[in-house]
Order: C-alpha cells, then sequence, then structure tokens
C-alpha cells in the first residue's frame, strides 16, 4: 500500500509528521494551492492509520517514544482501540473531504486561501492528540487545534467569519485555559503528567486540588465541546466557514475534545467522578437536544440548521456519562460502545450533511431552506446523502446510528436508567423533524426563475460516500466494536 | 506565609482576573490582555506547585516554556483577527450576532 | 454459504438490486427500466416458488449475520413468512405492471420505481425477519422507502399527507424499539418461535412484560391503523394509486397486522398472552376499530378516502381473530391477511382506473361508470362483495373462520361485531355498485387521461392486474379447500402454533 512500509514498522509519529510535512509544503507553494499534496498526504495517513488499527488487533496497545527520551522530559505517545478508531476516522472523513474540498474551492475560490496548510495543521494537532499518553501534551495539541481550527473558520475574510472566528478563538482559549489550570494542578498533586502513571495514584489518595482540577479540565472541555449551554461559538462559527470547514469542524473537531473527556473520564480520573456529576453531564446533554432541536427547527438557513444539528448531536453524545457511572459492568460496556458509535457514524453523517448543503447552495447560489424547492430532482445525489446522514442523525435502521441507539438504550435500561430511554428516543425523533423540514422542501417544484448551476461530481460523490460509510457501519459495526475493546 | 504556597496563590488569583476580564471585558484588547494574564497565572502555578523542597522542576519549566510559546502564538493569531475586525466594522469589539441585515450575496 | 442460506438473501436482493439500479438511470432509459422492474419481479416469485416447495418438503431457509454479539440480523422462510412473502411477491408484480402503465410519462419515475423497489425489499425482509431486531430493521426501512413515494407527485397536500405519516410512524416505532430493546435486555435475542419464547421468564416479570406488549402493540398499532392511532391512513391517500394499493394490501398497514400475529403468537405465544390477560384488551381495541372504520367509510364521498377507511375496519379483522384464543380464530386472522390484500388491492387499481381513464374520484361521480368501463367495474364489485363478506369470494372465508372462532372462544360480543361491520360493509359498498350498473351515464366525463387503443376501455397495463386480483379473490373462496389455497396454508401454521 505504501513504499517503505517495511522500513518504519513504528506508524504513530509518521501519523503526525506526514500532515505536517505536507501542510508546510502546501503553505510554501502560496495560497489556494496544495490540493493535491493535501490528497497524496492523506492517502498515505489513511493507509497509516488502517496499518495501525491493524497493529494494535493483532498485538494489542501500541506505543512510542518521542525521539527516544521517554517520560518525564521526552514525550510519549500511545494508542489503543479507541485512539486507532478516531485516528481511523480521521483520515477517512477527511480523505473525502479533501475530494471534495478540491472540487467545492475551484467552484467557489472564497476562502480557500490557507484552507490547504490549515487542514493539515489541524490533522497533525488532532492525530497527536489521539495519540498523546500525557495530559500536558494533550493540551498542546488542544491548543493548536483550537488555533488552526480558528484560522479555518476566519479564512473568508468577512464581517461575519472573523467574527465567529474571534467568538471561536476566546471560547477555545478559555477553554484550553481552564484545562491547563487542572495540569497545573494534577501536576503540583502527583509530581507527573502522564495517564499511566496518573491512573494508580488516583485511585491511591485525591486532595481536594485534585478535585478542582478535575473540575476545571471538565469545564475547559465542555466549553471546547460546545455541550450546552457553552455551545454559543459554535453555531456561527460552523454556520459561517466554507462548506468544506463546516464539515471539518462539526464531524471531527468537537469530537477531539469530547474523546478527551471520555478517556479522562473512564482513565484516570475513574475514581473521582460521581453518579451526581454524571447525571449533571446527562442532563445538560438533555438540555442540548432539546435545545439544540428546537433551534435546528426554527432556523431559516440551512448551514445553519445543520450546525444547531451538531450541538443537539453533542448533548446525544454527553447521555453516555450516567450510563457508564457507577453502573453494571455489562450497561457500562454496552453504552460505551453505543457513543463510540455515535461518535463515528455522527463524524460521517455531518460530514455527509455539511458537504451536500455545500454542494445545493453552490447550485442554488443561496442558502435559506425555503429556496430549496427542485433540489430533490435536480441533485438527487446530494440530497440522497443528505436523507442518508439524516437517517443515521435520527438512529433509523439500516444506519450506524440506529446501532448506537440500540446500544445505548440497551445500556440505559440494562442500568434501570428509564429517562434516559425517553430522552433518546425523543432525540431522534426529534432530528427526524428537522431533518425532514430540509427534505420536504426539497421535494417540492422548482421556484420559477430560480438560477441553478450543475455541480461538479465531486462534490455530490464525495458526500454521497461519506454517508453510505455511515449507513453500512449499521451492518458492519462488530469490526469498530471489536477494536474498541482493546485498552 | 511560605513562598510553596505564595507562587500558587497568587497564580490563581491571577488567573481569576484573567478570566473575569475575558468575560466582562467587551474591549478585545482588554480581552487579549486577559488572557495572557489568566495564562501567566496558570504558570506560576505550575512553577509554584511544581518546586520540591525548594529546588526548581525542571519538568515543570518545560511545560511553562511550552506553554509560553503556545500561548504568544495564540496572542498573535487574536491580535491578527481583533485587526481584521476593527477594519471590517471600525470597532474593537465582537460583532453582535444575529445582525444579518448587512449580510451581502451568497454565501456556501 | 449453501443455497438455503443464499435464498432469503436472495429473494431480497432480486428487488433490492433492480432498485438500487434504477435510482441512478437516467429518466429516458424507459425499456432498461421496465426490464429490470419486471425480472425482478419474475425472479423474485420464482425464488419463491422454490421456496414453497422446499417449506412444504420440510426444508428449512436461514440466513444469519452477526451485527453485533448476541445481535443478528437473522432471516428465515417459515410457513408464515411465506405466506407473507407469496403475498407481497405475487402482489409486486401486479402493481409494478399496473405502475408502468400508470405513471406513463409523468416525472421522476427512476426515484418512484427506486424506492418502489426498496418498500418491496422492506416488506419482504419483514416478512422472512426471523428475530425481533431484524423485523424492527425492515419495519423501519419500510416506513423511510414508503415516505418519498407519499409524497412523490410533490404537491403541497402531498406533502402534507407525507408528514403526517411520517409524524404518526416514527413515534410508533420509537415506542416500537423501546420495547423490542426492553425484550432483548431480558430475553437476550428474541427469535420468532411458535408457541412464544417470553413465558419462559417466569411469573415475577409478567408486570414488565405486560408493559412490553403495550410498547410493541402500540408501536405496531401505528401502521396496522388501529384506532385511535390511524390517523395518517386517510391523509396518506394523496399517493399515486400504485403506492396506495401497495400500502393498503401488503406493505404498511399489513406489516404492522403481521407484525402483531408474530408478536402474540412467535413472541409471546397464544397461550401465554391469554394467560397475562394482554389478549381482551386488543380484542376490543380491534373490535372499536372495525366498527369506527366503518362508520368513517359510510360518510366519505372521495372514493380512496373511502377505501382507506375500508382498510383501517379490515385490518382490524387480522387482530381480531388474532387477540382472540382458538385455532379457528387464528386461522380467520391470518388467512384475512392474504384475503384482504387481494380484495384491497383490486379496489385500489379499480379506482386508480376510474380516476386516470374518466377523471372521476369521487362516489356521487361514478354513475355508470359500469357501461362505460365493464371489466373494471366487474372486478371492483367482485372484490366489494368480498370485503362483505358474500359467498364464493375470499371474503366469505375469511369471515367465517372468524365469527367461527369467536364462538368457540366464547367471545359473543366479537361475533356481533363481525355481524354489524358486514352490515356496515354493505351500507357503504352497496351504493357504489348501485351507481355502477344501474344509474346512467353522463353526458361526458370529466377528463381522459390514458387514451386507450383499439376500443378498449383503458390501457391493457391498468387493466390486467384488477383482473388478476379479483379472478383471485374468486379462486380463493371457492376453492378454498384446496392443496394450494391460502385457507391450507394457514391452518398448517395454526396447527403449529397450537401444537408445541
Amino acid at each position: 500500500m505504501l513504499p517503505g512500509t517495511d522500513r518504519m514498522p513504528d506508524v504513530i509519529p509518521w501519523l503526525i509528521l506526514v500532515p505536517l510535512v505536507w501542510a508546510s509544503l502546501a503553505f510554501l507553494r502560496g495560497p489556494g494551492r496544495g490540493g493535491r499534496l493535501a490528497l497524496a498526504g492523506l492517502a498515505v495517513q489513511t493507509g497509516l492509520a488502517v496499518k495501525l488499527a491493524m497493529q494494535i488487533s493483532i498485538s494489542g496497545v501500541q506505543s512510542h517514544a518521542v525521539g527516544g527520551w521517554g517520560a518525564p522530559l521526552g514525550i510519549d505517545l500511545y494508542a489503543d482501540g479507541l485512539s486507532a478508531i478516531l485516528l481511523l476516522l480521521t483520515q477517512v472523513v477527511v480523505l473525502l473531504l479533501v475530494v471534495y474540498a478540491r472540487a467545492y474551492f475551484i467552484a467557489h475560490p472564497e476562502g480557500v486561501s490557507y484552507f490547504w496548510p490549515l487542514t493539515g495543521y489541524l490533522l497533525a494537532a488532532m492525530n497527536a492528540l489521539f495519540l498523546s499518553a500525557d495530559i500536558f501534551n494533550i493540551y498542546v495539541t488542544l491548543e493548536l487545534l483550537g488555533l488552526t481550527a480558528v484560522g479555518l473558520v476566519a479564512a473568508r475574510g468577512g464581517t461575519e467569519s472573523v467574527g465567529a472566528a474571534m467568538r471561536y478563538l476566546l471560547a477555545g482559549l478559555m477553554g484550553s485555559g481552564l484545562f491547563l489550570l487542572g495540569v497545573a494542578l494534577v501536576y503540583g498533586t502527583y509530581g507527573t503528567v502522564s495517564i499511566a502513571v496518573l491512573a494508580p495514584l488516583i485511585e491511591a489518595e485525591a486532595p481536594s486540588a485534585v478535585f478542582v482540577a478535575v473540575g476545571a479540565m471538565l469545564v475547559g472541555l465542555l466549553l471546547k465541546t460546545a455541550l450546552f449551554p457553552f455551545h454559543f461559538w459554535l453555531p456561527p462559527a460552523h454556520g459561517e466557514a466554507p462548506a468544506p470547514v463546516s464539515a471539518l469542524l462539526s464531524a471531527l473537531v468537537v469530537k477531539a475534545s469530547f474523546y478527551l473527556i471520555l478517556r479522562l473520564w473512564l482513565q484516570p480520573f475513574a475514581p473521582l467522578v460521581t453518579t451526581a456529576a454524571a447525571q449533571l453531564l446527562g442532563l445538560l446533554g438533555m438540555a442540548a437536544i432539546l435545545w439544540g432541536s428546537a433551534m435546528a427547527l426554527s432556523q431559516t438557513r440551512l448551514k445553519m440548521l445543520i450546525a444547531y444539528s451538531t450541538v443537539a448531536q453533542i448533548g446525544y453524545l454527553f447521555l453516555l456519562f450516567p450510563l457508564v457511572t457507577v453502573t453494571s459492568q455489562e450497561a457500562a460496556e454496552s453504552a460505551l460502545q453505543g457513543g463510540v458509535m455515535q461518535v463515528v457514524t455522527h463524524a460521517l453523517a455531518k460530514a455527509a450533511m455539511f458537504a451536500a448543503a455545500g454542494t445545493v447552495i453552490l447550485s442554488l447560489g443561496r442558502d435559506d431552506i425555503g429556496g430549496l424547492g427542485g433540489v430533490a430532482s435536480r441533485l438527487p445525489v446530494s440530497i440522497f446523502a443528505f436523507a442518508l446522514g439524516g437517517i443515521t442523525l435520527a438512529g433509523l435502521p439500516p444506519s450506524g446510528g440506529f446501532i448506537a441507539k440500540w446500544l445505548l438504550i440497551d445500556g440505559a435500561l440494562n442500568s434501570g436508567q428509564w429517562g434516559w430511554v425517553v430522552v433518546m428516543i425523543s432525540g431522534g425523533l426529534l432530528s427526524a423533524a428537522y431533518v425532514c423540514r430540509v427534505l420536504r422542501r426539497a421535494f417540492l417544484p422548482m421556484e420559477a426563475g430560480a438560477r441553478f448551476n450543475s455541480p461538479a461530481r465531486a462534490l455530490e460523490w464525495s458526500a454521497f460516500t461519506l454517508a453510505l460509510m455511515s449507513l453500512l457501519l449499521g451492518v458492519r459495526s462488530a469490526e469498530v466494536l471489536i477494536l474498541l475493546g482493546i485498552r | 506565609m511560605s513562598t510553596a504556597l505564595l507562587f500558587p496563590l497568587t497564580g490563581a488569583a491571577l488567573f481569576v482576573m484573567g478570566v473575569a476580564g475575558l468575560l466582562l471585558q467587551p474591549h478585545l484588547l482588554r480581552k487579549i490582555i486577559a488572557f495572557n494574564i489568566m495564562g501567566s497565572g496558570i504558570f506560576l502555578i505550575l512553577v509554584g506547585l511544581g518546586q520540591r523542597g525548594g529546588s526548581p522542576d525542571p519538568v515543570s519549566q518545560a511545560m511553562v516554556l511550552t506553554g509560553i510559546v503556545v500561548s504568544v502564538a495564540a496572542t498573535g493569531l487574536a491580535l491578527a483577527l481583533a485587526r481584521r475586525l476593527l477594519d471590517l466594522t471600525g470597532k474593537m469589539q465582537l460583532p453582535v450576532p444575529g445582525e444579518d441585515a448587512a449580510r451581502d450575496g451568497p454565501d456556501a | 454459504m449453501n443455497l438455503n442460506e443464499a435464498l432469503p438473501l436472495l429473494v431480497l436482493g432480486s428487488s433490492l438490486v433492480p432498485g438500487l439500479i434504477i435510482f441512478f438511470l437516467a429518466e429516458t432509459r424507459f425499456r432498461l427500466r421496465t426490464a429490470l422492474n419486471l425480472a425482478g419481479a419474475i425472479i423474485k416469485l420464482l425464488l419463491i416458488g422454490y421456496m414453497i416447495w422446499g417449506v412444504m418438503d420440510n426444508q428449512s431457509y436461514h440466513f444469519r449475520h452477526t451485527v453485533l454479539p448476541g445481535l443478528d440480523l437473522a432471516l428465515k422462510a417459515d410457513a408464515l413468512a411465506i405466506l407473507f412473502v407469496s403475498l407481497s411477491g405475487a402482489l409486486w408484480l401486479l402493481t409494478t405492471l399496473y405502475a408502468i402503465g400508470y405513471l406513463e410519462d409523468s416525472p421522476h419515475r427512476s426515484r418512484f420505481f427506486g424506492f418502489f423497489s426498496l418498500c418491496v425489499t422492506a416488506t419482504v425482509g419483514i416478512a422472512m425477519a426471523a428475530n425481533l431486531f431484524t423485523f424492527f430493521f425492515f419495519y423501519e426501512l419500510l416506513t423511510l422507502s414508503t415516505y418519498p413515494l407519499i409524497v412523490h407527485r410533490g404537491t403541497d397536500v402531498a406533502i402534507r399527507g407525507g408528514n403526517t405519516y411520517l409524524a404518526y410512524t416514527l413515534t410508533g416505532s420509537a415506542v416500537l424499539l423501546t420495547g423490542v430493546v426492553w425484550l432483548y435486555d431480558l430475553l437476550g435475542q428474541v427469535d420468532f418461535t411458535y408457541g412464544g419464547t417470553v413465558a419462559s421468564l417466569g411469573s415475577e416479570y409478567d408486570g414488565q412484560l405486560k408493559i412490553i406488549f403495550v410498547l410493541l402493540i402500540a408501536g405496531l398499532g401505528v401502521k396496522a391503523a388501529i384506532v385511535p392511532l390511524h390517523g395518517w391512513l386517510p391523509q396518506a391517500m394523496v399517493a399515486p394509486a400504485p403506492v396506495s394499493a401497495l400500502l393498503h394490501a401488503v406493505a404498511v398497514v399489513k406489516a404492522g397486522a403481521f407484525g402483531i400475529v408474530r408478536v402474540v403468537y412467535e413472541v409471546y405465544g397464544a397461550e401465554f398472552s391469554e394467560s397475562l390477560g394482554v389478549l381482551p384488551p386488543l380484542a376490543v381495541a380491534a373490535a372499536v376499530t372495525i366498527v369506527w372504520g366503518s362508520l368513517r367509510a359510510i360518510w366519505q364521498d372521495n372514493l380512496k378516502r373511502r377505501l382507506a377507511y375500508s382498510t383501517i375496519s379490515q385490518i382490524s379483522y387480522i387482530i381480531l381473530g388474532t387477540a382472540m384464543l382458538g385455532l379457528i380464530s387464528t386461522v380467520g386472522g391470518v388467512v384475512h391477511l392474504v384475503h384482504q390484500g387481494i380484495m384491497k388491492i383490486t379496489l385500489f387499481f379499480c379506482a386508480g382506473n376510474y380516476a386516470e381513464t374518466l377523471g372521476v374520484h369521487k362516489i356521487s361521480g361514478m354513475n355508470g361508470a359500469g357501461r362505460r368501463m365493464p371489466l373494471t367495474s366487474a372486478a371492483f364489485s367482485i372484490a366489494a362483495l368480498g370485503m362483505m363478506g358474500a359467498p364464493l369470494t375470499a371474503g366469505y372465508v375469511s369471515k367465517s373462520y372468524l365469527s367461527e372462532g369467536a364462538q368457540q372462544a366464547n367471545i359473543i360480543w366479537a361475533e356481533w361485531v363481525l355481524t354489524a361491520s358486514g352490515v356496515l360493509n354493505a351500507i357503504y359498498f352497496l351504493p357504489i355498485l348501485y351507481r355502477l350498473w344501474f344509474k346512467s351515464q353522463p353526458p361526458a366525463w370529466p377528463r381522459k387521461h390514458i387514451q386507450a387503443r383499439g376500443g378498449k376501455e383503458t390501457a391493457w397495463l391498468l387493466l390486467i392486474p384488477p383482473l388478476v386480483t379479483a379472478a383471485a379473490t374468486l379462486a380463493a373462496g371457492i376453492f378454498s379447500e384446496s392443496n394450494w389455497s391460502p385457507l391450507f396454508w394457514v391452518k398448517i401454521i395454526a396447527v403449529r402454533e397450537y401444537s408445541p
């Protein structure tokens, strides 16, 4: 698959280096250049992620000491099943989005300026984040991720997008500041930042400073994940950016900080988390579902609707915490599997939906939902992609979202937490409602005198492929969950 | 009060001031300065708690150095964006969301 | 994978694959699209024929794919599955023929036939589902693939109807899903087994099982249009005639009723359901629906709306038969699954013919249509008489088994309901027949959409399907005791249910 694979048995550092290299080359080539570099780089990265997943499934957890230094002064990288899933997901989604973005920016060059290098740096930060084995390194990657994402949002340069970027940046800085405060307190208490070393120490003894640290880190990450009520920055940032950027941010970037919450909740901080905190997260998730869906139902612009849908879907992810905290092993396992499936399928579906929406908007030259008439007959592939994505969001079969919902409901029933079942079911119905709002318009006849440009095929089919993958996970989720089991 | 507590407590106070500034100051430049104050507070805590038995801890020093680099980068980006906003709107403030009336042309 | 495992998949694939190809065909590829449609339908029928032969020969056809540990997508062709699969396979072929004629020259035919094929795939999947998870999987696929068919015309009314449909059915399936996951949580994999599996749980679970039963039936009852969950059905009438035909006869409402049959007989088991005390309320709900649907039908002047209310009433015959304990009522209920299908599809085909050929949508405008369209009207009359339960028709067979079953189960009021419904059926069908045959034609018909060639009453593609199904209505009545009748097959199923 990849020349010289034999000479680099350790793929972990390459997952960070490859995007850094092509991003820098793309930067040197100047604004608007580097699409082909990105495509080649992503092809290599996807290969690397597959290889890593295979290594992990064969020989278990992998780790790597950067430069041979080793902790505490050096940096350790670490990958288990969960990291491998997210790495693979990231490379695959971005690979398809790169195909999409190349066609998109040919048709609509506004905002392309430093899209390619920023995407590359963003990927390097995200891959490093998924591979980090210590909480300080996590802070650094989190900050890099935030800065590159802000750059992408601001790329178009208008008041709305720069304003959205500024808001996003300030929220992000506050979030990572809180996280770093937590890191400082944890380091001050235990003298280490390594997740693996911390776990037994926290289990043994946790002074009150550590509770403050965990609280600060949690709030910081919630701010970055845009869980209600910290979601204020998300809709403008995701709604204002060019479509490939919106797809990237909604599908992947918010998942990175969610991944951290999950990882820290389950591993080093497990002895500290309480049922009350978990229920609170669940309640915030419920509020996010209700608020996000209500806002999505009242939007007049297509991309804002999808952005608010992300707010709601993030809420859905947080329903996982009441189910994994102080419940039976079986319930927790089922809920964790459901939550991770939800992350994966939502990423694919949301990328597909933003991409499809971008195609629709390019073709119509407008992005109000009222003007969608005739789209179903003019852009069947895009509308199909949007609808398949919607099926996943609503958790309907045959999509991967259905398996996720099944597992989550199973976890809730198994732990006797009835209320959450009702929330999950209603959340699915609400998503169906706002997706349907778009589809019903699309099936109406075209308005007289409406303008229409045929889009490039790559635009339509890359979105469709993403949506199809979210669908096919419905019958092939076992592989994902086997990988998840390797910890 | 021992220096072991003095650093972290000062840091905590700076952090709180920074957060308050970040939240409450409408002027962007003040927000950016507040962010830097917040960061300095964290660095003080890190260095202060890190020193064991009075001798400085190289790991926490290394972390603070990294943190400073990161916050310089963040400050640079924030300043660039603030500058751009000033050019666009004539104000050093976040634009009020929802003022969509001024929007022109299609966007995607 | 040997042939016996592959066969259920092939039956699914025979409509799935053509459907997926059709989606991406250009609108102008009329011949290729027609060829794919018909080839798929014929291959499916042949495969089903082979399976019928195999099932009689005690072959078993199982397919299993593990999605997650303890969660299998499983298909099987048991006697009940074969019954439903044959019905949908046969009616699919006829409806496809009809739809080709009906949609001649209308836009978006690739989209239409693509979803049409998906819809049949889902129905066949429902029929062959071997456990509740698989059932739910295809049940939702059916919901999703019928929505574009209902809104196909893109008018405001169509889209409103479609949205009402989605709102009802998605809420229904959310309730159903809760019940299904709960049952899986208690039992592990819930495979459909004659006599049911839940009884093994022990009496301390009776309370939970009752709640789950209510959730399952409420979820299924939306599609089966049990009053008060029936509101979507009359609104969904805006769909093109072939879609209404399919919806009412084989796909959506039938899927709901079929699900109830599976749940009562093969998840809970008839005897356990009776001992749990959940059957009498179900019977009452069915009885109310029977009477309510018939009453409402009387006041409808729009022909398709009257037929829609008639469907609401007739589907609950199946549920009433299922809700009364005893071999004979089971036979009556399950056989009506088939009989109602062939009769109701005839009526909808004919309604479509009147609308397309004469431009007649209202019953008040049907005066003298029998002379103008004798063959269509003959078919309509046979099916209407069948619905009333006239002797020599399929309807008579179902109704006589149902009322005998009510006697056997000692549920006297059910007999009264059946009689009353028969009278109501006559009240709303006989005036139509009177108008058709005994009133004189108007000077001009409102509109001629389909131009028939050579002096025929309408295009032959629109004429053959109702004639075939009308003939089947008679055949199922007259030859009900033969070895190839639906009745014979249903008796096999019923005997298996009651003899563990």
